[in-house]
């Protein structure tokens, strides 16, 4: 029995076992990354049909489907696979660790004079002078080079040095190896505590809930019995608690099956205030764009912070990323942020909703907002259109009726500030137009992540003192000889033997020649 | 732009210098070294020139911090300072080693990275940043990514050298490997060619030479054309196979120890493994962390460096195995570098014009 289970520890604590597990994450992975993962039938018809002809797409499909490809790295097998691979790592770090310490742990000895001479790096030299005089000489040049030497007389008159540097470096393979374990479990804790979500927030809403990015929307009935979770919250105004009652649940009860079905709720509110978006000269490329978020308890704000690209918000512990934007398909409920400037210089910020009038001040012109444009370009007639689905160039239509009941119109357009002015020295200045934009944010929960980071700085630290530092060994003798002392030089390093055989010559030559 | 004559200048440096480290080879004479080095250094000189000129070009366009106006952005400033790291990581080996034979095998790796650029018709335009890209973590993770894949390019050269130099047999695994990979390189390369001769008039973004790869040969909408594509790489491939000798003499004849190209082949992977793992998965993954919430979302490219990694990783070990030694492993140091060039050049240009996420 005790065989059995020792053939079981030696197969998983093997490298060949590793050798196999790269080999296979990494085979499968490749056909992970042909195969788009979660995506609809057809994209992934589309694309089979683009490799193995239409007429093989859909078997293909059907073969890779059953083998679970269509969402592999959550398949069965790939986390089976993943598995194996940390009690692989798991186990190979329990097997090893006991030589690794002793190693670590044992101090250098003399060794016997033919036994350096088949070492690695050995060389042997007579300089004149008797050993005793060297021996001062001798510690001081390992001092130069980084040892401190202990010494020991040998019987019969010969003096050893001997002396290691970074014994510990090996624990450095050990430490690369924990640590992906480490992350492994960070990653688990992300999964089981964290959640990822998104919300579409338009300009001036709040939410409550977010969506989880992870819900399989391709199961008709998880997706309708959402609808009807989420049509209660709509029909009680987005009150959680008032939709558990209308279904006849506890809160808590509502809350989890909500979580079921891809919903997650928060226990605060989040209020989108403002969305800006700046662009590079007057291109449509977009150079930042930014969210004025307010975070409320119970409809009290508190906090209130811009977010913006790489520059997430914080609150208890759920993350929220600015991470797209889009216009409103219902431009109506938008409202012109204006500066309106008299002749005279007087100026005043006026906040108007498209088919009101105002009037500027110092003058008897009346104005009204007669259009709202998100993206205005002019056609090759002079019509005005809109050229794009986002907000790239807006601006507003007004009609102006003059004293003498004159009329005339013109297009106001925010990014060209000439267009600003009107004939009479007066001007309409266009900062805003609020209310039409919905910002998109990603919404995440995950306290793994700072174990996983701590993974990562190990991991770091051990790959460099994996690769780049070595556990050195050297012994130097000093034997009376006809002509003075003779010299014999040893050592051993696993790694740079080159970059050390170079720090022994510098030793070396202090030892040579001269007293 | 300034910078784009000293990038042509320096272009045309280590083409020549290439030619000339070959005939370097050839003859062994002083003076020919002498002037395969000069044009080596001339070139770094002013590649090195033209990446700063460029980073003060982008600096004064983009309006944002010095840092974040590294010229590191797009597809063709990579390429470039790839390139760059090749060169001085070369030349630091040439001076202490005093061995001028790598030239031969380093110069052309680095042409044909530059070549490619001509061919595959890529922007070379200065172009702002995406806000998702305005990140310091972005800077360091593709600087130290790069610096890696050099250290692998330089694995990958001699790996192929070792595999080159102790295979005879025309039937023999390895050679066959190593055969069959030269000439779908040198296929590939000229499909490319094609594609540039054929397009090169409209040819501007990243996206168009997604859409025009290979439309002049593999993809070409005439079936003719695909056939006739397939069976001239078949053939490349073959001419190889049957004439690879020829290329072991070369390089024996240069007394290039199988065990030092062995040596040089671990080296360049134990520098570029530690190096790949901050710069390349962790770095990444702090910058997608913060761009998007999410270190790991198993998208084409995280996955592919992963492979890399793991390939990586898989050479490290089997080391240790017995029987894994000499060309077993290099073909595995070889194919190492096949999964670096495929997570760079072929999740953007291959795998994204298949999937949809690509043409969005
Ligand atoms: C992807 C995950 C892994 C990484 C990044 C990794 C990294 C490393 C590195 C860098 C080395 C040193 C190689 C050298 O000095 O040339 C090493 C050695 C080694 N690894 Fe791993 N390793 C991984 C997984 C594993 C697994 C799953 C095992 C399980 C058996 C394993 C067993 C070993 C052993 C036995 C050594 C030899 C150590 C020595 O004696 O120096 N490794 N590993």
């Amino acid at each position: 029995m005790k065989s059995f289970l020792d053939k079981v520890w030696s197969f998983l604590s093997s490298i060949k076992l590793a050798i196999v597990i790269f080999a296979l994450v990494a085979l499968t992975s490749i056909v992970g990354t042909v195969i788009e993962q979660q995506a609809s039938y057809s994209e992934n018809i589309r694309v089979l049909s683009s490799l193995v002809g239409q007429g093989l797409a859909p078997t293909a499909y059907k073969v890779l489907y059953a083998l679970g490809f269509m969402n592999m790295y959550r398949s069965w097998w790939f986390l089976t696979l993943l598995s194996l691979f940390a009690v692989n790592l798991l186990v190979c770090s329990i097997d090893r660790f006991p030589a690794i310490w002793r190693i670590m742990r044992a101090p250098v000895k003399p060794i016997a004079h033919d036994q350096m001479k088949r070492m690695p790096i050995k060389e042997e030299f007579v300089s004149p002078g008797s050993p005793d005089s060297w021996l001062e000489k001798s510690v001081s040049a390992m001092k130069s080079i980084g040892f401190t030497a202990r010494t020991e007389k040998e019987a019969g008159g010969p003096v050893q040095l001997f002396a290691q540097k970074h014994a510990w470096s090996r624990s450095g393979v050990y430490v690369a190896h924990i640590s992906i374990l480490v992350i492994l479990i960070g990653a688990l804790v992300g999964v089981f505590f964290g959640f990822r979500g998104y919300v579409d927030l338009p300009e001036g809403y709040t939410a409550n809930i977010v969506y989880s990015n992870d819900m399989d929307m391709s199961d008709p009935g998880q997706v309708a019995r959402r609808e009807s979770l989420l049509g209660a919250l709509y029909s009680e105004g987005g009150d959680l608690q008032k939709a558990a009652q209308s279904l006849n649940e506890s809160l808590p009860g509502y809350e989890k099956d909500l979580r079921s079905v891809g919903v997650i709720p928060l226990d605060f509110q989040v209020l989108c205030q403002q969305f800006q978006v700046q662009f590079y000269g007057q291109t449509d490329m977009p150079k930042a764009y930014r969210s004025l978020i307010t975070v409320l308890e119970n409809g009290k704000p508190v906090v209130t912070k811009w977010i913006e690209v790489n520059h997430p918000l914080k609150y208890k512990g759920v993350m929220f990323y600015q991470s797209s934007f889009r216009l409103r398909h219902d431009l109506s409920n938008g409202v012109a942020i204006m500066d309106v400037r008299s002749p005279s210089g007087q100026t005043e910020t006026l906040k108007m909703k498209v088919g009101q009038s105002f009037s500027i001040p110092g003058t008897k012109e009346t104005v009204r907002l007669a259009k709202f444009n998100p993206a205005l370009a002019f056609d090759d007639q002079g019509h005005a259109e809109t050229y794009s689905q986002l907000m790239t160039n807006p601006a507003v239509k007004v009609d102006i009726t003059g004293p003498d009941g004159a009329q005339s119109s013109k297009w106001i357009v925010q990014r060209y500030p000439e267009t600003w002015s009107l004939p009479d020295g007066s001007s309409i200045g266009l900062t805003d137009f609020w209310g039409v934009q919905a910002t998109g944010l990603q919404v995440r929960k995950d306290p793994g992540v700072w174990i996983v980071y701590l993974g990562c700085i190990l991991l770091a630290l051990g790959l460099y003192v994996a690769f780049f530092m070595s556990h050195k060994k050297i012994w130097v003798r000093l034997a009376p000889d006809k002509k003075g002392t003779l010299f014999t030089v040893a050592a051993t390093c696993p790694k740079n033997r080159h970059a050390f055989e170079r720090e022994i010559e510098k030793m070396v030559t202090h030892l040579k020649g001269g007293n | 732009m300034e910078s784009s004559r000293f990038f042509g200048l320096s272009e045309m440096a280590y083409i020549l210098a290439m030619v000339v480290y070959v005939i370097h080879i050839a003859f062994r004479k002083k003076a020919v070294g002498v002037t395969a080095t000069g044009l080596a250094v001339f070139g770094f000189a002013s590649q090195t020139l033209a990446i700063l000129l460029r980073w003060r070009e982008f600096y004064l366009l983009s309006g944002m911090g010095i840092l974040r106006s590294i010229p590191l952005t797009n597809l063709f400033e990579s390429i470039i300072f790839f390139v760059w790291c090749l060169m001085l990581g070369y030349l630091i080996m040439e001076f202490r080693y005093k061995n001028r034979s790598f030239g031969a095998f380093v110069t052309p790796v680095a042409a044909v990275a530059l070549l490619f650029i001509n061919l595959s018709g890529m922007s070379t335009q200065i172009e702002p940043l995406v806000p998702a890209l305005q990140s310091n973590w972005l800077l360091a993770h593709v600087t130290l990514s790069f610096i890696s894949y050099s250290a692998f390019a330089l694995s990958f050269s001699t790996g192929l050298m070792y595999l080159i130099v102790t295979t005879e047999d025309r039937r023999e695994g390895a050679y066959i490997f190593w055969t069959v990979m030269l000439g779908i390189f040198a296929a590939v390369l000229m499909a490319m060619g094609l594609d540039y001769i054929r397009f090169s008039s409209a040819m501007k973004s990243e996206t168009f030479v997604r859409d025009f790869l290979f439309k002049s040969s593999y993809e070409s909408g005439s079936s003719a054309v695909r056939v006739i594509s397939y069976a001239a790489t078949a053939a490349l491939v073959f001419l190889v196979w049957r004439f690879g000798y020829i290329l072991k003499k070369v390089i024996t004849g240069f007394n290039m120890q199988a065990a030092t190209l062995d040596e040089i082949t671990y080296k360049s992977v134990a520098v570029g493994f530690p190096i790949f793992t901050l710069g390349g998965l962790i770095f990444g993954a702090i910058w997608a962390n913060q761009a998007w919430g999410v270190y790991w979302s198993w998208d084409p490219k995280e996955t592919w460096s992963l492979i890399t990694w793991f390939i990586y990783a898989f050479y490290l070990h089997a080391r240790f195995l017995r029987g894994w030694k000499g060309r077993k492993i290099a073909m595995v140091a070889t194919m190492g570098f096949v999964a670096v060039i495929f997570t760079y050049l072929g999740v953007n240009l291959l795998l994204s014009g298949l999937h949809s996420y690509g043409s969005r």
